[in-house]
Order: C-alpha cells, then sequence, then structure tokens
C-alpha cells in the first residue's frame, strides 16, 4: 500500500505537531486562534535568544498567555536558549523556576548546566534540547536523553533530509526540526560573527546584530546597512533588504562583491512536510518571535492547513501557500535548505 | 537634486495589488508637504495616547523618554514629529529625531490595523527606519504588544490627553 503522495505510510498516526513563534501576548493568541499545537516564548531579558528591547514576556504577560493557550488545549513552551553566564547563574535558574511554577508545558534549554538544574530541580518539568545546542547526531541527542532525560531536540538547521532521518531511527528523542523562517545556519550555538563586529551574540546577550548597532541610512546609491559602522550591505532599488547580520551580508572577496557567508533567502519546507512525517519527525518549527501578530497569524494559518491535508493524504502544496509564505520571508526567495542537498 | 517629502525614496518600488488606500495625488502632496505639520501630528498624538493607553510613553518605556520621533508618510508629503514623554506621545513642530520611520499612508494603515508585519514591509522595502534603530525596534515591539482600547474616552481621559499636548490647559 502506498499513501496518495506515492509514498510508504508510517505506520503511526500522523500528526506532527506545529510550534509557533510569539514575543507577546497578541501574536501568542494569534497562534492559538489559528492552529498552533504549541507556541514558544521567551521572558524579558537575556535567558532567551531574541532579547530585544520590548519584546517578549514580563510574568503577568505570561500568565495571560499560559491562560489562553491552554483553555485551547494549545501547549506553551519557554526557550531558555542562551548561555548563562557565571555571576548572573540565578537568572537563568530562576527563568526555570518560573516555567515549572507557571505551568509551561516545557523548557527550550542548550546548556547542559542549566538542564541538570532543570531535571533535579524539577524532575517532572519536560525538557527540550534548543536547537541552539547544536546537536546534529543521534549520539549527541542520546547522550542528553541518558543525562537530562530531554524529551525531544530540536535540529540546527544544517541536515540534509537522509541525515534528520538517520537520528530519528537512532534515538527514542523527538525529533523537531525548522519548517520555515529566516535561517541561522552557522553550526548555531556557536556563530561569533555578531561578536567579532558588536561585541555581542545570541548565546552570550540573546541578540544577533543588536539594534543599537544598526543604522540604515538611504543614499541616492541605494539603502545601506551598517553594523557597528562597518557596511555589511547596499540594496539597489530593486533589490530586497535583509536582517542586517553579518552572516547575509555582501562583501569583496578576491575582485568580487557577493554574498560571501550565505544568501539572505528564508527556509520553506512546506513541500517536504509529506517525507517530514514518514520519516517520523515529531514536531515543525515557525521562526520568528520578533516578528508582528500580522505574520504569526498568517503562517501559522497557511502550515495548519499544509499539515492538516498532510495527515488526510492530500499533501500537495496549494501555490497560494507558497505565496502567502514568499510575501513575508527575508529576501522574499525561498530555499530548502540543507533538507535537499546533494552533499553532506 | 534633493529628494522632495512626497518623491519615493531612491530605494522604492510600486507594489500593485495589496493596497489598503488608493494613491496619493502627486500635486496634493506636493502641497502638503509646504503646509505646516504642527496640526496633523496633533490629532495624531492624541489619537495614539487615547488609542493605546500609555503603551507608548516614557513611563511604560524608559528608554524611550524624551526620545523624538519622526513618521514620515511618503505618498502625502507629511512628516509627523513626536516627542516621547512619560504620559504619552507630544507632538512638536520641526525638531532634529532620533529615529524616522517612513512609509505610505497605505501601509501605516496596514501596520496599525494589524494586517502587515513591519518586517515583511521592510524586507519589501516598504518601510524604512532611519537614525536610532534601536528605539524604532523599541516603539514597534510595543505597538506589537499593546492592546488597543476601542472604547470612547471619557471627558476626565479626553481633558488628560489635551493637557499632555498642551502643559497650559486648565
Ligand atoms: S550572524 Fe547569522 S549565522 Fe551567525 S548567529 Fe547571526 S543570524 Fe545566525
Amino acid at each position: 500500500m502506498t499513501t496518495t503522495n506515492g509514498l510508504p505510510p508510517t505506520g503511526k498516526s500522523a500528526r506532527i505537531e506545529l510550534v509557533c513563534p510569539a514575543g507577546n501576548l497578541p501574536s501568542l493568541r494569534a497562534a492559538v486562534d489559528n492552529g498552533a499545537d504549541s507556541v514558544y516564548i521567551g521572558l524579558r531579558d537575556n535567558t532567551n535568544a531574541r532579547n530585544f528591547g520590548g519584546l517578549n514576556f514580563e510574568l503577568p504577560a505570561a500568565r495571560d498567555g499560559l491562560d489562553y493557550a491552554h483553555r485551547s488545549g494549545t501547549k506553551v513552551l519557554l526557550a531558555i536558549n542562551t548561555y548563562p553566564q557565571p555571576a548572573t547563574w540565578q537568572r537563568w535558574t530562576r527563568a526555570v523556576d518560573t516555567a515549572a511554577g507557571l505551568g509551561f508545558d516545557a523548557v527550550i534549554i542548550a546548556d547542559a548546566g542549566l538542564m541538570r538544574y532543570a531535571v533535579r530541580t524539577h524532575p517532572q518539568l519536560r525538557i527540550h534540547l534548543s536547537v541552539q545546542g547544536s546537536a546534529t547526531s543521534y549520539e549527541a541527542i542520546n547522550f542528553y536523553h541518558r543525562h537530562f532525560n530531554v524529551r525531544r531536540a530540536v535540529l540546527p538547521r544544517v541536515l540534509s533530509l537522509a541525515q534528520v532521518e538517520q537520528v530519528i531511527r537512532n534515538t527514542p528523542v523527538e525529533i523537531e526540526v525548522f519548517g520555515f523562517g529566516s535561517l541561522c545556519v552557522m553550526v548555531e550555538g556557536r556563530c561569533a560573527l555578531s561578536s567579532y563586529v558588536t561585541g555581542e551574540s545570541p548565546n552570550m546577550t540573546g541578540a544577533c546584530s543588536p539594534a543599537k548597532a544598526v543604522r540604515w541610512e538611504q543614499k541616492a546609491s541605494g539603502l545601506e546597512a551598517r553594523l557597528n559602522g562597518v557596511l555589511i550591505d547596499r540594496y539597489g532599488a530593486n533589490e530586497n533588504a535583509a536582517y542586517p547580520t553579518l552572516c547575509k551580508g555582501r562583501f569583496k572577496a578576491g575582485d568580487d562583491v557577493y554574498y560571501a557567508i550565505e544568501e539572505p533567502a528564508s527556509l520553506n519546507a512546506l513541500e517536504l512536510l509529506p517525507e517530514l512525517d514518514r520519516i517520523g519527525v515529531a514536531a515543525v518549527k515557525i521562526e520568528g518571535r520578533q516578528r508582528s501578530p500580522a505574520y504569526v497569524a498568517a503562517v501559522t494559518r497557511v502550515w495548519r492547513q499544509a499539515l492538516d491535508a498532510c495527515a488526510q493524504g492530500t499533501a500537495a502544496p496549494q501555490p497560494r501557500w507558497s505565496e502567502e509564505l514568499r510575501r513575508m520571508s527575508e529576501g522574499q526567495s525561498h530555499t530548502l535548505g540543507a533538507y535537499h542537498r546533494p552533499w553532506k | 537634486m534633493t529628494p522632495r517629502l512626497g518623491d519615493p525614496p531612491p530605494g522604492a518600488r510600486e507594489r500593485p495589488g495589496d493596497q489598503l488606500l488608493p494613491r496619493f495625488p502627486r500635486p496634493l502632496s506636493a502641497l502638503l508637504a509646504r503646509l505646516p505639520q504642527y496640526p496633523p501630528a496633533l490629532a495624531a498624538a492624541i489619537a495614539v495616547n487615547l488609542w493605546l493607553g500609555d503603551s507608548v510613553s516614557g513611563a511604560s518605556l524608559p528608554a524611550a523618554c524624551g526620545k523624538i520621533v519622526a513618521i514620515g508618510v511618503r505618498d502625502v508629503g507629511l512628516r509627523l514629529t513626536f516627542a516621547i514623554r512619560r504620559g504619552g506621545v507630544v507632538a512638536c513642530g520641526e525638531v532634529r529625531p532620533d529615529v524616522t520611520i517612513s512609509a505610505t499612508a497605505s501601509d501605516f494603515l496596514a501596520l496599525a490595523l494589524r494586517r502587515e508585519d513591519p518586517d515583511t514591509l521592510f524586507f519589501g522595502r516598504r518601510l524604512l527606519i532611519e537614525g536610532d534603530t534601536e528605539l524604532g525596534l523599541l516603539l514597534k515591539n510595543a505597538l506589537d504588544a499593546a492592546a488597543p482600547v476601542f472604547r470612547l474616552p471619557t471627558p476626565a481621559r479626553l481633558l488628560s490627553a489635551l493637557r499632555l499636548q498642551f502643559p497650559f490647559f486648565p
């Protein structure tokens, strides 16, 4: 027997969990209302990797969000995915205590020390291994499982589909993969590009290319983006802009000026859903806690429809879904990222 | 040639289709750009404070207190300047802003109605933030998190909204 997409059936319930981002209460509501199975959020400090002014949740908003989501049966996950600093270790452990105390459904953690704290202090709290933990092999994931009872791992966006499948076959840990959003692919958890230019990096201060270091200036020659004074790109009249991160800039290498590190395209794995389902992926994650409720609503709606269609075996992506997603993407071009890479 | 406010910036493109408002007539925008910009800024400031409570105020955003924000409505030729004070947003005349946020009237409307995401507009070169990017981002995030007030204001709120604009108001 084959399914309508020609792939062998998985033999298990084809329900991939949809994990959506929220940087504020209206976004959380938008995710819940449009069919997210889980929403992930962060507290308003550097314990999470989207530590931007005015973004994220103070405790009262977190409580309201949990209430709202749980009333519709949606789970809420707390991202505590930066690396604790020795002088302020308590801030991170307090975040874990908060998650347990308020009734979050899981914590997303990158640092092994913090996982140890979490599993010892709150053994009932579910731990997900953050993408920032950069575990790309089943050995690494099984290690986290053995020592910290990690129940789910978010895979870095560097693995091909065949590699994802190999990981899933060899671990009891649920596997979550990125489905959509801006790409950050530089050995997640270890990228030092932002530190190099601004002195601050996502893993330490919770922000890549912090806004205080960013300047945009519209000149006759185009829109210039500078990071701490360093020109990282100049967009011509007909070019889309990207986030002002070093990895997505254009640089002179040899005699050419080009995207020497990475093209500013967005990941969209919508068309791979049947395959993700077949290989046993437990959840797909949507990137974008820094985005607005309008984005969260639209992306969640499209992915909900696509996942439902996939579960019914009618998985062919509809052109209007891709169009809707493309409209909102960084660089406004889409890629399957590493999932469909001929080399390994 | 120095660009006038009503002109699209060199990088801006015409994107037909998803516009909420019809295009503003060019000659009219050129005229508007020459008129005093304080009255519309005043009206906008009062509306923002009434609509958003104190979400955008120095009290709730200490890092933004005392900063000057300019809103450039490209196609209409308007440039509204506001100061962020403890109690809310206050209209001011032509002063050098810390940050300038520009887009078309239609795109600003889409943002206010939460139909569009600012990053989407930014990627498509329809929204431009110049100057203090951190301040711009803080305001964007505050607006996203704000819970708009859909009730009609009480006379007391109306009065305090006016007092904020005119400290000498009785
Ligand atoms: S510079 Fe690029 S790859 Fe590195 S952390 Fe920032 S977004 Fe990710």
